[in-house]
């Protein structure tokens, strides 16, 4: 199914991989980020894994703010906790 | 007793109110966390029925509990914490074997983790956000094992800090990191397994159009030129 996909092998993105997540969220350590940021800048491969899991990240989120607690269960909550008489 | 020495405001709600049982204010507590609570509930369970349970008893239990709240934690961290053990008691109830949240995560970050390689951020918005991609996105987070599934909801579903994630889930900060990472990194391999399909198949729709014009309508969905697609 993914035949035309290449294993990701090398030693030193396999190390840094770890390290994305926290990147990405900007939350790395400046060490760490200038190191990675470094080996990026000649890593086709780990950009594509930047850039993919930024989007993973952003497609969720994007997605679960439109996913909203369905006005009917709203309703049975609120009649359940007996606070009816609040639903606007 | 003056107004000024008991009222302690605990984001934007009076929790004087609160603990006196005030109605009014609880049910801007739940009109604030409602959605929330449902969408860590649906994601972590997916049916809807579990959700709503989750949903009910959350706020059954915030509402018995306030009068003993101290203030330590946020209040929104303590309701996300009622939620969290509300659904992970459904899941240990339908599923025995159940793995608990707090055993560690077994391997070093990213060791075994397989990678794909197929840059799918050329695709259009419009197929990155199909209802076929979004019933990717839904069983990949269901494929997840419970202790990444939540890590990953409170953190990038619901929006919480890491330390506010670690304060619900009664975990380290760096625990925290490292499931995220995890969880983050298994989504994209199953993301990239289905998108680097369509990636693939548009390429070859470009490269080689149907000698025949067809009486079907073709979807027309153009590559944008950002990065190779397979390699």
């Amino acid at each position: 199914m993914i035949g035309s996909t290449k294993k990701h092998e090398h030693k030193e993105c396999r190390k840094l991989l770890g390290s994305i997540s926290e990147y990405v969220d900007g939350e790395l350590s400046e060490e760490l980020c200038s190191l990675l940021e470094q080996h990026l800048s000649d890593c086709e491969d780990c950009r594509v894994v930047v850039d993919t899991l930024k989007k993973t990240v952003y497609l969720y989120h994007t997605t679960a703010e439109e996913e909203n607690l369905p006005n009917e269960m709203r309703q049975r909550l609120y009649k359940a906790l007996n606070i009816e008489e609040y639903l606007e | 007793m003056n107004g000024n020495e008991n009222k302690v405001e605990a984001e934007g709600f009076s929790l004087e109110a609160l603990q006196a049982g005030d109605a009014e204010e609880f049910s801007r507590l739940v009109d604030t966390y409602s959605t929330k609570i449902y969408r860590l509930a649906i994601k972590m369970l997916s049916q809807q029925q579990d959700a709503e349970d989750v949903l009910q008893e959350t706020f059954f239990k915030a509402y018995r509990g306030l009068k003993s709240f101290d203030g330590r934690s946020k209040l929104s961290t303590w309701l996300f914490r009622i939620a969290t053990n509300e659904a992970l008691m459904i899941l240990r109830r339908k599923h025995p074997d159940f793995i608990s949240i707090d055993e560690p995560v077994e391997t070093e970050d990213g060791e075994q983790e397989p990678v794909q390689i197929i840059d799918w951020c050329c695709l259009p918005e419009n197929e990155l956000l199909s209802e076929e991609t979004k019933e990717k996105l839904d069983a990949a987070v269901q494929k997840l094992p419970e202790s990444l599934r939540i890590v990953f909801i409170l953190r990038d579903i619901n929006d919480l800090s890491t330390h506010e994630t670690a304060e619900v889930l009664d975990l380290s900060d760096t625990a925290v990191k490292t499931r995220l990472s995890r969880a983050r990194l298994r989504l994209r391999e199953d993301l990239t397994a289905y998108l680097g399909e369509r990636v693939n198949e548009l390429r070859e729709t470009q490269l080689n159009p149907p000698a025949e014009p067809s009486t079907k309508t073709q979807r027309k969905v153009v590559l944008h030129s950002k990065g190779e697609g397979n390699k």
